[in-house]
């Protein structure tokens, strides 16, 4: 049977809350599948009502859907799939982008609709904790293709769990290898928030916020979706500029450059201050990966030599050597991950700011990228986490700024 | 007060239409202004908040003077000339064509905003779909793309930021935006596939016959829409051609 002719009997929900919302409204944006399915019109509005309620989301059926947070989009997206009454509902890493009381709101609602409705539910997941507990059966696919373990959860996790862990999944009872810490020189600030209000649009978001960034510290931003953690940690970057309050460089970090770094040229901010963006697709601008590692070095004029130097030794260091010479958007989730971390290496600034790094990482990767900031910080430099994945947060941050 | 907003977007888009026929066809200043004090009168009864009718129909306001000034300078000469500069010549022909297309430019932009200011897009592709029978696949694919814009935006500024984090924004601002524009056009490339991989995981695009959860209703305020239009159409024109000056564009 060709699945085309199932069209409907088989429900998606992706990854990205942004990219499955289709209408302006929430009903409307429900009731789509239903009308693409030529269900007549007060049987579609009954579904709507249903499927809403099913999933738990309570608001009015003319909610605009760009004001919902993450977690309720991607309840959202549900809804929509359940109104169509599928027999078959896929889920793609449905609690990656969520906020972890996101990740709970959505596993549960797609637990009620799996018992309420008796449609089989099929989820592919980095993360098997979320999961683990409520599935049947779990198949884990091999890297190249195939399939390495297939069956029962507590089977599959307590007699292959090692092996699995070996290989990047996340099992819950073999977590990730956490880095061993050295001595750390005495902390010294090297950025300070002042009454910072930050927020896009000259429109500042919560209360003003006082920070002292340290030297061989490492600080965590958390919070909900829609919090504004990206802001904070763009400004706190030199990106964005306050609303009000100011971000002042202390002299040993601005070295000439003047106080505010938002008035730094981009080129001054490459030794002081790097950012590494959530989607690391958004700062990529070269054609190959090795181009894009010496797009920093290069405007600091440095010799090619060094250049060279430091791209090799950054290749290695993040196992990206045999795709230097790759293009960046053609890599692999992880990997593209470790490219823009290694873009903001490669000019050693003293202050590094991510957003999200540890994002659908593998648990592989996750302890590199983990291992390799601790060296950071244990280094001398500071590290500015923004992130939703706790363990992470716990195994680096010596503080953290919670936003609401 | 005029609830203009309940209307079917179908009907205003029409009774906009209308109204820039009959004026489109003449060039003269009676009709124009006819038609502009009319619709003047209308909107002031549409209980539109004053600052939100100033800053929409900025651009037309704008443009009106613009496009006048042109003409002025420019236009088909006729009676005393005034003043001469290798192509420029203000003439009293040119004079009145100017006035007469300031006049023009306002009244067929000022009503097509206050319009569409109260257009809900959604609204909007159920009445092309529903009413005016355009094909659905086209008219829902439009409107899906056109919520993305938003996006797009968001878009463009993290890559903004992301320029100047990698070191490279403090010149060649021209080449940059190129390289910008391209980044931006792989990005929604990449949204856009994804939307319509949601969109089909929903049905979408199937042979089953589409039904609408909303109704696009049409009944007497849509038609009197359409006719006031109409009547501001022709009352334009029968004025102007009373006075004497209705003046057919291809004269």
């Amino acid at each position: 049977m060709h699945p085309a002719e199932q069209r409907g009997r088989t429900g998606l929900v992706i990854q990205d809350p942004d990219s499955q919302v289709i209408l302006e409204r929430v009903g409307d944006d429900v009731a789509f599948g239903c009308e693409n399915l030529g269900v007549p019109r007060d049987e579609i509005w009954m579904r709507v009502r249903d499927s809403l309620a099913q999933v738990g989301l309570d608001v009015a059926l003319d909610r605009n859907t760009s004001a919902l947070s993450g977690g309720q989009k991607q309840r959202l997206a549900l809804a929509g799939v359940l109104a169509m009454r599928p027999g078959l509902i896929v889920l793609d890493e449905p609690t990656a982008n969520l906020d972890p009381h996101g990740v709970t709101e959505v596993r549960d609602a797609v637990i009620r609709v799996a018992e309420a409705t008796g449609a089989t539910i099929v989820v592919v997941e980095h993360r098997v904790a979320v999961w683990s507990e409520v599935v049947d059966r779990i198949v884990v696919l091999a890297a190249g293709g195939g399939v390495i373990a297939d069956g029962r959860p507590s089977e599959v996790l307590n007699h292959q769990g090692e092996e699995l862990a070996a290989r990047g999944v996340w099992v819950p009872q073999f977590p990730p290898a956490r880095p061993r810490r050295a001595e750390r020189g005495a902390p010294q600030t090297l950025l300070r928030a002042e009454q910072l209000g930050f927020g896009r649009n000259k429109r500042a978001l919560g209360v003003p916020l006082d920070l002292d960034i340290l030297s061989s510290r490492a600080l965590a931003i958390t919070g909900p979706n829609g919090a504004g953690k990206s802001t904070l940690a763009l400004t706190l970057g030199g990106l964005l500029a306050p609303v009000t309050g100011a971000v002042v460089a202390n002299k040993a970090l601005a070295s000439g450059a003047g106080e505010y770094p938002i008035r730094w040229k981009s080129r001054e901010l490459l030794t002081r201050i790097g950012t590494v963006f959530q989607d690391p697709e958004h700062q990529f601008l070269k054609s190959t990966v090795r181009a894009e590692l010496e797009v920093g070095p290069h405007a600091l004029k440095l010799a090619d030599a060094e250049v060279d130097a430091r791209v090799e030794e950054l290749l290695t260091r993040l196992r990206l050597d045999p795709l230097a010479e790759a293009n960046p958007f053609t890599l692999s989730g992880g990997e593209k991950r470790r490219l823009s971390v290694a873009t903001a290496l490669a000019t050693r600034p003293q202050v590094l700011v991510l957003d999200e790094p540890t994002f659908g990482q593998d648990s592989r990767t996750w302890s590199e990228l983990l291992a390799l900031l601790a060296r950071l910080v244990d280094d001398g430099s500071s590290v500015i986490a923004v992130s939703h994945d706790l363990e992470f947060v716990d195994a680096l941050a010596d503080s953290t700024v919670v936003l609401t | 007060m005029i609830p203009i907003a309940a209307v079917n977007p179908v009907a205003k888009l029409g009774a906009g239409l209308i109204v820039s026929l009959f004026l489109i066809v003449t060039i003269d200043w009676v009709s124009a202004t006819t038609a502009l004090l009319l619709e003047l009168s209308i909107i002031a009864f549409m209980g539109i908040e004053p600052r939100r009718f100033w800053l929409r129909t900025l651009p037309v306001w704008l443009a009106a003077p613009l496009t006048a000034l042109t003409i002025m300078l420019y236009g088909r000469y006729g009676g005393d000339v005034y003043f001469e500069f290798l192509f420029i010549r203000i003439s009293d022909g040119s004079v009145e064509l100017a006035l007469a297309t300031f006049l023009r430019v306002l009244a067929i932009g000022l009503p097509a905003v206050v319009l569409f200011i109260s257009i809900d897009p959604t609204d909007f592709a159920d009445g092309l779909a529903q009413r005016l029978r355009l094909p659905d696949r086209f008219v829902l694919g439009a409107l899906a793309a056109v919520r993305m814009v938003g996006l797009f935006l968001d878009d463009w500024r993290s890559l903004e930021l992301a320029r100047r984090a990698r070191g490279v924004a403090d010149r060649g601002r021209l080449r940059r935006v190129a390289g910008q524009g391209f980044a931006l056009l792989v990005l929604s490339i990449r949204r856009g596939s994804k939307l319509s991989i949601a969109m089909e995981a929903r049905g979408f695009g199937g042979d089953t016959p589409r039904t609408w959860a909303r109704e696009s209703r049409w009944g007497a305020a849509e038609w009197i829409t359409l006719i006031v239009g109409l009547l501001i159409g022709v009352a334009a024109t029968v004025v102007a051609v009373l006075t004497g000056s209705w003046t057919f564009i291809a004269r």
